[in-house]
C-alpha cells in the first residue's frame, strides 16, 4: 500500500499561480457588463470648508453624461457604519458617502458623475464647480482641537487602559525614562487601486457588487442595510485581488455609491480608483505621537509603564473606528514583564485623509515605542540593547500570561511563546557577537555602521467563528468553500493542504473557494492574520466530519466497516489491502449530493506569535542614505501549514516596514494640501531598497487553542522593521535615543550627522 | 487619470512634421516622442495638448552618428540606444555610464535623448550633459533651421529656448579626446528616481595637471549648468582630494539651491558638495 502523502508543514507550490502567471487574472478592472456607466468621483480640493454649492450644469451638458449625484441625492443613504471597536461617542464623526454642509480633506468624495465612458466621466467631472468657503484647517493631532462640526470637538473620544499602581510605581523607581517619538502617516499600498462593479438584475431582484475583498459578508449586510436592501437580496464577489493589507476592501463611499447607483438606474456602474485617487481616498495609517514613560530599578527592570499617545486619524472615523489606537493602547507591552501600565490614548481628526488599520495596525506604532524605550533603559543603565530585553522577557513557565487588557473584544491572554529561546536563536542566525566585533572594527577606521535588535509579541486569529464546507463532487474533485477572502496571501493553497490531509486526497484537487457571498452565508473574511487560524481549524474540522461520512457510506458499498477503511491519496482503500478500491468520483457518483459536511470552528481568544528582528545598517554621512546591509528575522509562528508562504509574507511585510521607517510618508503643506498623490512622491521600497533577509521560522511554541497549534503570519514582517532600523541607527551614530520620528529621511539623518548630540 | 481629448497625428516626414506643427502649434501642440514625461502629465491632466504630432515614424530622425568632432543624435534616439557605446570615441563610455542612471529599463526602451531635452527637467541626467559638454541643439521648423547653445537651451524648469512651433531634430554632443577623463556622480532616495543633486565632470591632464575642466551641477537648480568657481578650482591643480574637495566646495557655495518637500536648501548645498566631489572621484576609477 503507497504511503499517504502529506501536505500540512510542506513548502508545496501555490494553487493560485497560474492565472497570475499566465496573465489571467480577473482584477476588478477585468470586470465589466454591457451598457456600463462609468463612475467619476469629484473630490474636495480644499481642506477644510464649507461647501456653499455645487454647479454640475456644464458637466451634465456634455455629450455621454448620464447624471451627477451630490448629497442631496444620497441623503437617504446614512453614514458608513463601525465595522471594528466602535464606540458610541466615535458616531458623530462617521463619513457620509458624499460630503454634507463640510468638506474635511483633499480627497472627499463631493460628487459622482456617471457617463458613458472613463474619459467622458473625467472629462465632466472637470467641469463641475465647488463652491467651497475655506475654513483654518487642524494640521496638528497633538495641538489645541479645533471643531469637527457646530456641536463636535476634533477629538471624538479619548482610550484609557491600564492596570496595577503605576503613581507608586514611578515613585518608588530608581530612574524614569521619558522619550517622545512619533511615528509617520503612511499606509498599504496595493499594486491594484480599489474598484467596485454594481449591477441589478431584475430577474432574481439581485444586486451584485464586484470588486469585494477582505470582508464581504459584512459589507454586504451593511451596504444593504445603508441602501434598504437586505442581505438575502445582495451579494458581494471577489476576484482576484492585488494585495489588502488592511486598507483595501473596507465600506469605502464609492462601494455604496455604486450600489445605489445600479438600483437607482438599473445600470451596471463601475467604478475604478485611479493611483492618485488611491494615495489620497483609500485609508492612510500610523500617524501617532506618543510621550512615554518608563519607571525602572537599578538593574532597569521596568516597574511601570504610562503610555500617553495622539492618534492623527484624519477627517472622519472609518469603519475601524478605535481600532488602531485600541491597538497601540493595548499591545504596548509586548514580550516584556510590565508590572503597572497606563495608555491614554487621544483620538484626533485633522484635515487629512481618514485612517484606518494598515498591516500590523498599532504595533508596528507600539513596537517602535516599546522597543526605542527598551534602547533608552540600556542606556540609562548602562547595559546593552539584547540584555535589557532578557531581564525583561516573560518567562516561558509564565505561559499562558494574562496581560490584563483587551482589544477587538478579547481578553488578551499570550497563549504560548518561548520568547528568550528565540531571542537566541536569531541572534546565533545573525552571528551576533561577530556581527558586533566587525560592526566595532569599521566604525573605529571611520565608517558609520551599526546594528539593533527588536521584539515583538503579535496578535492573529481574530475569532469568533468560522464555519466551512467540504464537498466531494462528481469528478472526485473537492471543493472546500470558506468565509475568508483572498488578498494574495496564499488562503487557497493553505486551506487546500489542510483539507488534503484531512481528508486523504492531493491538494492539487481541491478547489478552495473564498470571497463569494453567494456560496455560504456567513465568513468573518480576512483580517488580522486570522485565516490560516481560523478558517484552517474550520477547514480541518468540516473535512474530518466529511472523512467519517465517507468512510461509513463507503464501507457500505464496499461491504465492511468503516474502520476497516482508509482514504490514501484520493482513494479509499482496505487497511488491510485486500480487495478492490474505490475513488471518490465513484462514490460522488454512487451518492450524489450527499458528499459534503460542514462545520464550525469558535474561538474567544486570539492566538500570539511572536518575533525577533536584527538588523546591520550603514549610513552615508554625506547623503544621509541607509544602506540596510543584514536583515535577520525569527519568527514563531506555532506551527507553519506552508513554510514558504509564511517567509513570503514576513518578506513581504518587511518591505513595507521599510517603506514606513525610510521612504513612504504622506505629507501635507500648511493648507493641508497633500504632497505625496503619485508614486514620484510618495516613495515605494522597490527591489533595490528591500535587503536581502534570512528569516528563520521556528514552531518552538504551538497554540493551546487549536490542535494544529496554528499562528498567524501575515504581521509579523512589518510589526518591528521601524523599531529595529531606529536601534541600528543609534548604534551607527553611536548615539542612543537619536531616532525618535519615523521616517528617517535622509535630510533628517544629515541634520542629525550634523548636530552634535545634545549632553544629556 | 485619463488624458484630455487631443488629436494624433502621425506624419511620416519631417516636413509634414513641421507643417502639422506649425499649424497647431498655436493651440497646445505637442511633439510626441518617446511619450514618458509627456503621457504621464497627459494622464494627470497637468497638460492638455488638443493635438500631438507623433514623432515616432519620422524617417531619418532616427540618426546617430559621429564625424569625428561632434556625435549627432536624432529625435527619435531612445535613452536605451546608449546602453552599449555608441562609437569608439570617450564620449561614448561616458553616456553609456551615464544612461543608466536614468529612470528604468522599459522607461529608457522609450524615453529619448532629444525628448529629456526638450522637457527641460532640472534633474535630467542628458540635460546636464548637454549643459556641462556644450552641446548645440538643432532646432527646426517651417520657418528654418537654427542652432542654439547649449547655454541659452535652458531656461527654467521644464522651459527651453525651443518656439512652440520648433521641433528639435537633433542634439550634437563635442566628442573628448582621447586622454579625456570624465565622472559622474548623483544621488537619489531609490534606484532610478530624479536624482535630488548630480554631477559629470571632463577634464584632461597636462603634465599631471588639470586642464580644460568642465564641472557641470544638475538638480539643484532650475536648470543644469556649468560652475566656473569650480572649474577654476580645478585647472592647474593636481587630480588629487585638496583639489576635488576645493572644486566641490566652489560648487556648494555658487549655487542657488531648489527647495521642495523633501529638500530643503541647507540640504540641497550638501548634496551638490556631495556630488561634485564624488563625480570627480570617479573620474580617477
Ligand atoms: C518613472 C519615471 C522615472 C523617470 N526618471 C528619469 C530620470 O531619472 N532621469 C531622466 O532624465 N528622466 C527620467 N524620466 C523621464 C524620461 O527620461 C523621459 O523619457 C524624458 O524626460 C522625455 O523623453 P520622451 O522621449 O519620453 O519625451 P515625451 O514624453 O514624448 O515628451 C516630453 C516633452 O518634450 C517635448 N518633446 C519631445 N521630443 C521633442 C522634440 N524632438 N522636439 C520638441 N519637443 C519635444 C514633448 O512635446 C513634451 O512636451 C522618468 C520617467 C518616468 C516615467
Amino acid at each position: 500500500m503507497t504511503a499517504p502523502t502529506k501536505f500540512v508543514g510542506r513548502s508545496v507550490a501555490r494553487l493560485e499561480d497560474r492565472p497570475l502567471l499566465l496573465g489571467k487574472g480577473r482584477f476588478a478592472a477585468d470586470v465589466s457588463f454591457p451598457g456600463q456607466w462609468h463612475m467619476r468621483v469629484v473630490r474636495s480640493t480644499v481642506a477644510h470648508g464649507k461647501l456653499r454649492g455645487i454647479d454640475a450644469s456644464a458637466a451634465l451638458a456634455l455629450p455621454g453624461v448620464h447624471a451627477v449625484w451630490t448629497h442631496k441625492d444620497v441623503a437617504h443613504i446614512p453614514p458608513i457604519p463601525f465595522r471594528l471597536t466602535g464606540l458610541k461617542e466615535l458616531e458623530p464623526y462617521r463619513q457620509t458617502v458624499l460630503a454634507k454642509d463640510y468638506v474635511r480633506y483633499v480627497g472627499e468624495p463631493v460628487a459622482v458623475v456617471f457617463a458613458a465612458d472613463q474619459y467622458v466621466a473625467e472629462d465632466a467631472a472637470d467641469l463641475v464647480e465647488l463652491d467651497i468657503e475655506p475654513l483654518a484647517p487642524v494640521l496638528d493631532a497633538c495641538g489645541d482641537t479645533g471643531p469637527f462640526d457646530d456641536t463636535h470637538a476634533t477629538e471624538p473620544s479619548v482610550i484609557r487602559k491600564g492596570y496595577g499602581d503605576v503613581e507608586a510605581a514611578f515613585k518608588a523607581a530608581h530612574a524614569v525614562v521619558t522619550l517622545a517619538l512619533s511615528t509617520g502617516r503612511h499606509s498599504g499600498v496595493p499594486m491594484e487601486t480599489r474598484g467596485a462593479i454594481a449591477r441589478y438584475d431584475e430577474a432574481r431582484d439581485i444586486l451584485e457588487m464586484h470588486g469585494a475583498a477582505k470582508v464581504p459578508w459584512w459589507n454586504r449586510d451593511h451596504i444593504a442595510r445603508m441602501i434598504g436592501r437586505t442581505r438575502a437580496n445582495m451579494h458581494l464577489l471577489e476576484g482576484h485581488v492585488g494585495g489588502g493589507f488592511g486598507i483595501r476592501g473596507e465600506i469605502y463611499p464609492e462601494d455604496v455609491l455604486v450600489c445605489a447607483a445600479a438600483l437607482a438606474f438599473n445600470k451596471p456602474i463601475k467604478w475604478i480608483e485611479d493611483r492618485r485617487e488611491h494615495l489620497i481616498a483609500a485609508n492612510h495609517s500610523r500617524q501617532q505621537q506618543h510621550n512615554v514613560r518608563a519607571a525602572i530599578d537599578a538593574e532597569g527592570h521596568i516597574l511601570a509603564i504610562d503610555n500617553e499617545f495622539f492618534h492623527d486619524n484624519g477627517a472622519y472615523m472609518r469603519t475601524h473606528a478605535a481600532t488602531v489606537p485600541d491597538l497601540s493602547a493595548a499591545m504596548l507591552p509586548g514580550p516584556y514583564r510590565v508590572p503597572a501600565y497606563r495608555a491614554v490614548g487621544h483620538i484626533r481628526l485633522t484635515n487629512k485623509t481618514p485612517c484606518g488599520t494598515y498591516r500590523a495596525p498599532g504595533r508596528y506604532e507600539s513596537t517602535f515605542v516599546r522597543e526605542r524605550l527598551m534602547d533608552a533603559i540600556a542606556a540609562k543603565v548602562g547595559v546593552d540593547g539584547v540584555e535589557i530585553r532578557r531581564r525583561n522577557l516573560i518567562g516561558k513557565s509564565e505561559m499562558p500570561y494574562d496581560l490584563h487588557l483587551e482589544t477587538l473584544g478579547t481578553h488578551i491572554v499570550y497563549d504560548s511563546g518561548d520568547y528568550a529561546l528565540l531571542l537566541d536563536k536569531t541572534l546565533a542566525l545573525a552571528g551576533w557577537p561577530a556581527l558586533q566585533a566587525d560592526l566595532k572594527k569599521r566604525r573605529a577606521a571611520g565608517e558609520m555602521v551599526g546594528a539593533g535588535v527588536a521584539m515583538f509579541v503579535e496578535k492573529s486569529g481574530l475569532g469568533p467563528s468560522d464555519t466551512v464546507r467540504v464537498e466531494i463532487k462528481s469528478d472526485g474533485k473537492v471543493e472546500v468553500v470558506t468565509g475568508v477572502a483572498s488578498i494574495g496571501q496564499g488562503v487557497e493553497t493553505a486551506m487546500a493542504q489542510i483539507a488534503a490531509d484531512a481528508l486523504g486526497v492531493d491538494y492539487t484537487s481541491i478547489d478552495v473557494v473564498h470571497g463569494q457571498t453567494d456560496r455560504i452565508d456567513q465568513g468573518a473574511g480576512a483580517f488580522a492574520s486570522r485565516v490560516t487560524v481560523m478558517c484552517g481549524e474550520a477547514t480541518r474540522l468540516a473535512s474530518v466530519k466529511l472523512r467519517d461520512k465517507l468512510l461509513r457510506l463507503a464501507a457500505e458499498l464496499m461491504q465492511t466497516e468503516p474502520a476497516a477503511l482508509d482514504i490514501i491519496n484520493g482513494e479509499i482503500v482496505r487497511r488491510d489491502s485486500t480487495g478492490p478500491s474505490m475513488t471518490l468520483a465513484e462514490l460522488a457518483q454512487a451518492r450524489p449530493g450527499e458528499l459534503s459536511a460542514e462545520d464550525t470552528f469558535l474561538s474567544s481568544h486570539m492566538v500570539y506569535p511572536y518575533g525577533v528582528h536584527v538588523a546591520a545598517v550603514k549610513v552615508d554621512t554625506d547623503t544621509g542614505a541607509v544602506a540596510v546591509e543584514r536583515y535577520v528575522i525569527g519568527y514563531d509562528v506555532g506551527k507553519a501549514v506552508n513554510p514558504r508562504l509564511v517567509e513570503s509574507q514576513i518578506a513581504g511585510g518587511l518591505a513595507q516596514g521599510l517603506g514606513g521607517a525610510l521612504l513612504e510618508e504622506f505629507v501635507y503643506d500648511d493648507n493641508g494640501e497633500p504632497l505625496a498623490v503619485t508614486f514620484a512622491d510618495y516613495l515605494m521600497p522597490t527591489a533595490r531598497e528591500v535587503p536581502a533577509m534570512s528569516i528563520l521560522v521556528t514552531e518552538d511554541a504551538p497554540s493551546p487553542l487549536n490542535p494544529m497549534g496554528l499562528k498567524g503570519a501575515g504581521e509579523g514582517g512589518a510589526n518591528p522593521v521601524g523599531a529595529v532600523l531606529a536601534s541600528a541607527l543609534d548604534d551607527a551614530l553611536q548615539r542612543p535615543g537619536a531616532i525618535v520620528d519615523l521616517p528617517v529621511t535622509p535630510q533628517r539623518l544629515v541634520r542629525l550627522v550634523k548636530t552634535p548630540p545634545a549632553s544629556i | 487619470m485619463k488624458p484630455a481629448p487631443f488629436v494624433r497625428h502621425v506624419p511620416r516626414t519631417l516636413q509634414q512634421a513641421l507643417a502639422i506643427l506649425s499649424q497647431v502649434a498655436g493651440q497646445d501642440g505637442r511633439i510626441l516622442a518617446g511619450g514618458q514625461s509627456l503621457v504621464p502629465i497627459m494622464a494627470f491632466r497637468l497638460a492638455k495638448p488638443a493635438h500631438l504630432i507623433d514623432i515616432n515614424e519620422v524617417a531619418g530622425l532616427d540618426r546617430l552618428e559621429s564625424d569625428g568632432k561632434v556625435l549627432s543624435i536624432g529625435a527619435r534616439v531612445r535613452h536605451a540606444a546608449f546602453h552599449a557605446p555608441v562609437t569608439d570615441n570617450r564620449l561614448a563610455a561616458l553616456l553609456t555610464y551615464v544612461a543608466r542612471h536614468i529612470a528604468h529599463y522599459p522607461i529608457r526602451m522609450r524615453g529619448t535623448f532629444c525628448g529629456s531635452l526638450a522637457h527641460a527637467d532640472p534633474a535630467s541626467e542628458w540635460c546636464l550633459t548637454a549643459a556641462t559638454l556644450g552641446a548645440t541643439m538643432v532646432a527646426m521648423s517651417q520657418r528654418g533651421t537654427r542652432e542654439i547653445a547649449a547655454s541659452d537651451f535652458f531656461e527654467g524648469i521644464m522651459s527651453t529656448a525651443l518656439a512652440d512651433d520648433e521641433l528639435l531634430a537633433e542634439v550634437r554632443l563635442p566628442l573628448l579626446t582621447p586622454d579625456a577623463k570624465f565622472g559622474f556622480y548623483e544621488f537619489n532616495r531609490r534606484a532610478g528616481d530624479f536624482a535630488m543633486a548630480a554631477s559629470l565632470v571632463t577634464y584632461s591632464l597636462v603634465n599631471g595637471k588639470m586642464a580644460q575642466a568642465r564641472v557641470g551641477v544638475g538638480g539643484a537648480e532650475p536648470s543644469p549648468r556649468r560652475i566656473e568657481e569650480a572649474e577654476a578650482a580645478l585647472n592647474g591643480q593636481s587630480p588629487d582630494d585638496d583639489a576635488f574637495r576645493a572644486a566641490a566646495q566652489a560648487a556648494s557655495d555658487a549655487v542657488d539651491p531648489l527647495e521642495d518637500h523633501q529638500t530643503n536648501a541647507e540640504y540641497r548645498r550638501d548634496l551638490v558638495r556631495v556630488v561634485v566631489r564624488r563625480a570627480l572621484e570617479h573620474s580617477l576609477t
